[in-house]
């Protein structure tokens, strides 16, 4: 990942987006790579995107701001997302959750003060079997409690 | 309520129906089923909700309209069909045959009473205080329901600005006065000058994106977010709806189904009680639009939904920039004034006749009969334009007529005259429906002609392939979901070596038609011509150095049109405003008949044209060599009809053209000019030359809504009425006669025919027509095109395409059916000869000039509205490369030159036009960019070369000497003294 203190700038975007354009269903591939190289898709990438793909800006739009996981800055080094959906909810799950963000002292979708985590809810990761249930990264985690969350968040420097 | 798609509507019923179906007609094999017990039979592919509206059952619901595709998001639509599961939506299911729906029963009333509690347990309680008040269909929709309690407590909303569990933003203001405690409250965007955008009041139907999407074609609107956060936005995030890539066509205003979208004019002035339907007075398109109205104060226009050329869609201009006609600018009271560098003078309106008939006939006593003459406008309703020629003819005792289509299609007239016998245009524009590959050449719809772009983007989208001949690259080469197959940037100038280049690929490849040009054509001349453009000199490769056009892709182009099904072209401007504008036109013809796209839906030959009744003043005998219906005044058989009906002789000579008046007025040889609703001193070439030819005459009388620039050369003037209070007809560029209707009395006390019949009576004819219909009865009664037509058939029919006559009682909406109108259809050599206007070391940049969505022509209109958001001044666009070598920056002010003159404006940087090509528009007298036209026309007709200027462009400090010199001028000359007491 790319960490331009400098918003990119429109022909550096398109340099990243430009070589999917021959896929089918381009768009969800193009916003990916974005956020792959800068952490987030920023504003400007809307218009370079529609204008590779003929689209208006209003439809990119839409389709950025339909995904909770394009994201409008970059997140912290590393995203831990907590399962909020219902079995992960009925194991603890929303106890655990809160107690971690009291213990952070940030709220849903912030990131510690030293940049190294961010916090999202996520709605099922398909592990209600052994919930609660988060992820670090692209690493699920299944069974979580207390402790061994703890530990996740130590390992990611939180 | 609009239905953009074809309406088709089963015998028996009612083609004026304004009910809103639901979901769009089908065609297709007739199905029957039962609905509430009633029999229906509607084609396959039919809704059930269409279907139950056949049968007058009105199925609740919010996110249809029969203009869009079903969506299904509502819910309020459910029915209940015997032996289906649950409970579909009806505008998503499609009939089936023996189908049983019921769309009362008690499990569906309790559905849709369910869903409309939950629709207002986010909705404001403000009915009596909303602007949509009685125009309102989700107020509808809950009294169709029967809600009579939201049971929900006040919670989590987006209408309540205080967060105080207010049911009303009434109640909340009062709680809180400022909007801060709710952060899901978005107040009103206001950015647009004509409607406000209030998301509190959004049920998030999604009726505004897609009206943006399927009906205008433009994609500015969309959902952002999802679920309770789920919101309409106009363009990004950044963007409010001024700033995005919003048209304002009011496709989505009229939409809504709540006053989320909602015009300012409705806010300010309440909901319109009556309705007036009549034909916009913009553009060659002519579109039907319902005035509504409070007593004579005009509310909003909207289009009309069984208008045949628009199909109930609209642009920014029609739609909502009728404010001029209002304006303080308009002039109401007559003035004269004996010499032009003297304050104008308010007189009664016979004071001023009688001062106009005196000095004009005293120019004839003196200077002889043909000393005076008149110019028709295309502005104005066949009917005034009519009486105008006839004046000339039948009380100046001349033929010196002349019209502002001088300087825009004259060409088409001569061009489609000598290949097709008719100088019109062959289609409706319903026909785009049906073509396969379109050519657009030196048109540039989406700005000057929107509602026809929407309605052939919407063609695009289904598949068709487009072919864009253009030295820019305008929106419609490259615009959301449309892409040209091909763009041809031509030089300017380069017309007739493109499309002699095409024929040439067409008739050595073997693309032609030959069973087509055998039948339908004359064989001789086919092989003369196919000789001709075999030469290799012809060839896109030889010519490619001349036209800057890669031969591969105008081999290509020239392809696609031969083969890819029906062939249908599209021209504008740009093709006929050249020194061979003719040649063009008869090459465009030529092209049509090789592969036998002429005669049938789906292909032709289709002019668009500027003016919306610019077709009608060419037909009404506005040139000075025509009588009403294109029949030379030298033939003693057509004149003997008008000396019959009128009791006088006429004169057998041509008069003068407008550019011809001029030179005899600079001469000394021409004194007096009535100039009706044109603005000759903005619209037409070498501002100088006009300049000098008004100067020079002895009585200029302008007929007008406003002190144009023409005015300041003149010693009588006029004032006019706009469309809105007036009877009669305009022609638009389909040669459908639309009617116009009165909606308000005239302000100055008179329509303009009337205020023309009362000059011609004072200078000593006995007109007596009492309704503009007598005069089209005289149309009727002379010119055998218009033989059928008549304002009761008008009523009968909405409109009507001419010819309409005994053979064609309704009107004929694609010509040459069965053989072109003049028997054989006429191929004509196109030699390319260059024009004498060329690039050197002096004036090394081609300019071209052309207009822009919110402005129209010379801006009298436009400019007195809000429209001037989008466009307040003129600017050059010019390539980066020219720029960056004369040291011009984006926004600087920069010297426009040329042999004629100069002017001085902003430069834009953009590489829409090639290096080589500069740009600009005309619609501001501030720039006066015809300064800089030269006096070079078309060989036929005259028309001026206004698309291809060789100039210099060079930085500036401000205005040129010119414009100052003018603006001092034009100061002086529009002073008024007001009428003694």
């Amino acid at each position: 990942m790319h960490h331009d203190a400098q918003a990119p700038t429109e022909n550096e975007i398109r340099a990243v987006a430009a070589p999917l354009a021959s896929l089918e269903g381009p768009l969800l591939p193009m916003l990916h790579a974005v956020q792959h190289e800068y952490g987030c898709v920023p504003e400007a990438a809307v218009p370079v995107l529609a204008d590779l793909l003929n689209l208006s800006r209003a439809e990119v739009h839409g389709v950025v701001s339909f995904y909770h996981d394009f994201r409008k800055a970059p997140a912290g080094k590393h995203i831990l997302r907590l399962c909020r959906a219902e079995a992960c909810q009925s194991m603890g799950g929303q106890a655990l959750a809160e107690a971690t963000l009291a213990r952070l002292g940030i709220g849903w979708h912030d990131t510690t003060a030293n940049g190294a985590v961010t916090v999202e809810p996520v709605y099922c990761l398909g592990l209600c079997a052994c919930a609660p249930a988060a992820m670090l990264d692209d690493r699920v985690v299944a069974r979580l409690d207390a402790a061994r969350l703890d530990r996740l968040l130590a390992e990611a420097g939180a | 309520m609009k239905d953009f798609i074809i309406p088709q509507f089963p015998p028996g019923s009612d083609p004026q129906d304004e009910r809103d179906m639901g979901t769009p007609a089908r065609s297709g094999a007739p199905v029957s089923l039962s609905i509430d017990g009633f029999a229906v039979t509607v084609p396959e592919g039919t809704s059930v909700m269409r279907a139950a509206a056949e049968a007058g059952i009105m199925v609740p619901k919010l996110c249809a309209s029969d203009n869009m595709e079903a969506f299904g998001s509502c819910r309020l639509c459910v029915v209940e069909i015997e032996g289906r599961k649950g409970t579909p939506a009806s505008c998503t299911t499609p009939v089936a045959e023996g189908m049983v729906v019921h769309t009362q029963s008690g499990k569906v009333k309790r559905i849709r009473k369910g869903v409309m509690e939950l629709y207002i347990s986010d909705h404001p309680l403000d009915c009596l205080t909303c602007a949509a008040n009685g125009d309102c269909e989700l107020q509808d929709a809950a009294g169709q329901v029967g809600l009579r309690d939201v049971r929900y407590a006040p919670g989590q909303n987006h209408f309540d600005p205080s967060g105080s569990g207010a049911r009303s933003q009434a109640e909340a203001r009062l709680r809180m006065p400022v909007d801060q405690a709710n952060p899901r409250y978005v107040p009103k965007d206001e950015s647009n000058p004509y409607f406000t955008f209030d998301p509190s009041k959004c049920i998030v139907c999604s009726r505004c994106v897609r009206a943006c999407e399927e009906v205008q074609g433009t994609f500015a609107l969309t959902i952002e977010g999802r679920g309770f956060d789920s919101k309409v936005s106009a363009g990004a995030a950044t963007d409010d709806f001024l700033h995005s890539e919003c048209v304002s066509c009011g496709a989505c205003v009229q939409a809504c189904p709540t006053a989320t979208l909602q015009e300012k004019s409705v806010i300010e002035m309440g909901t319109p009680h009556r309705s007036v339907i009549t034909t916009c007075a913009y553009c060659g398109v002519g579109c039907s639009f319902k005035a509504e109205l409070n007593g004579d104060q005009l509310v909003r226009m909207v289009p009309y939904k069984h208008g045949k050329a628009n199909r109930g869609h609209s642009c920014v201009k029609g739609r909502f920039a009728y404010g001029y006609a209002n304006h303080r600018d308009r002039i109401l009271k007559p003035m004269i004034r004996d010499r032009i560098d003297e304050p104008w003078r308010e007189v009664e309106w016979d004071e001023a006749l009688a001062f106009a008939a005196g000095r004009m006939s005293a120019l004839q006593q003196k200077y002889g009969r043909r000393s005076i003459g008149v110019i028709t406008s295309s502005r104005c309703t066949n009917e005034e334009t009519y009486l105008v020629q006839k004046l000339a003819r039948a009380v100046f005792l001349n033929n010196n007529t002349d019209t502002c289509a001088r300087v825009c299609h004259s060409p088409t007239g001569y061009g489609l005259g000598k290949t097709f016998g008719t100088s019109a245009g062959t289609q409706d524009f319903d026909s785009v429906e049906k073509a396969d590959v379109v050519m657009i050449i030196g048109a540039n719809p989406t700005d000057g002609h929107p509602v026809f772009a929407s309605r052939l983007k919407k063609r695009l989208r289904q598949g068709a392939r487009l072919i864009v001949v253009d030295p820019r690259r305008t929106d419609i080469v490259r615009s959301p979901h449309v892409e040209a197959a091909y763009h041809l940037p031509l030089r300017p100038g380069t017309n007739v070596a493109v499309v002699t280049a095409m024929a040439h690929v067409i008739v050595t490849e073997g693309l032609v038609d030959e069973a087509f040009i055998r039948e339908r054509c004359d064989w001789d001349e086919f092989q003369h011509y196919a000789e001709f453009v075999s030469q290799d000199r012809h060839s896109p490769e030889t010519m490619q150095p001349l036209t800057g056009v890669p031969a591969a892709d105008l081999r290509a182009a020239a392809r696609l049109y031969a083969t890819g099904g029906n062939g249908a072209i599209y021209y504008g401007l740009g093709v006929t405003e050249h020194s061979q504008g003719s040649t063009t036109v008869m090459g465009i013809a030529n092209l049509a008949m090789l592969t036998g796209n002429v005669g049938r839906e789906g292909v032709g030959v289709n002019p668009l044209r500027g003016q919306n009744n610019v077709q009608g003043s060419c037909d009404m005998g506005s040139f000075p060599h025509e009588l009403p219906g294109y029949r030379h005044v030298k033939l003693p058989d057509v004149r003997k009809i008008f000396e019959t009906a009128w009791g006088v002789e006429i004169d057998p000579e041509p008069g003068l053209r407008i550019p011809n008046m001029l030179d005899a007025a600079v001469e000394g040889t021409f004194k007096g000019l009535y100039c009706q609703g044109e603005d000759i001193l903005q619209s037409d070439p070498d501002t100088h030359h006009v300049a000098a030819g008004l100067k020079a005459m002895e009585c200029v009388i302008v007929h007008d809504l406003f002190l144009n620039e023409t005015a300041n050369y003149a010693h009588v003037f006029l004032p006019g009425s706009s469309f809105l209070e007036k009877e009669g007809t305009f022609t638009n560029a389909e040669r459908r006669i639309n009617r116009v209707r009165r909606v308000m009395a005239p302000l100055n006390g008179f329509e303009d025919w009337e205020v023309t019949q009362a000059l011609a009576n004072a200078m000593g004819a006995n007109w007596t027509y009492t309704h503009a219909s007598q005069i089209m009865d005289e149309i009727a009664a002379t010119t055998p095109t218009f033989e059928g037509v008549s304002f009761a058939l008008l009523e009968e029919k909405g409109s009507v395409q001419w010819p309409c006559n005994e053979a064609a009682p309704e009107g004929t909406p694609t010509m040459h059916v069965d053989h072109f109108v003049s028997g054989k259809g006429h191929f004509i050599v196109t030699e390319y000869l260059p024009t004498d206007e060329k690039s050197g070391p002096r004036f090394p940049l081609l300019l071209t000039t052309g207009r822009i969505l919110s402005q129209y022509n010379v801006g009298a209109q436009t400019r007195r509205t809000a429209n001037v958001v989008w466009h307040p001044e003129d600017v050059l666009e010019i390539h980066p490369h020219d720029a960056e070598t004369r040291g011009v920056n984006q926004g600087d002010w920069v010297r426009l030159a040329s042999r004629s003159g100069e002017t001085t404006l902003r430069a834009t940087l953009t590489d829409r036009v090639a290096p080589g090509v500069v740009y600009t528009t005309f619609h501001h007298p501030a720039t006066q960019a015809n300064v800089v036209t030269t006096d070079f026309s078309d060989w036929a007709t005259n028309c001026p070369e206004y698309k291809v200027t060789a100039v210099q462009v060079s930085p500036s400090n401000g205005p040129s000497d010119w414009q100052e010199c003018y603006n001092e001028q034009a100061e002086r000359a529009r002073r008024i003294l007001p009428a003694a007491e």
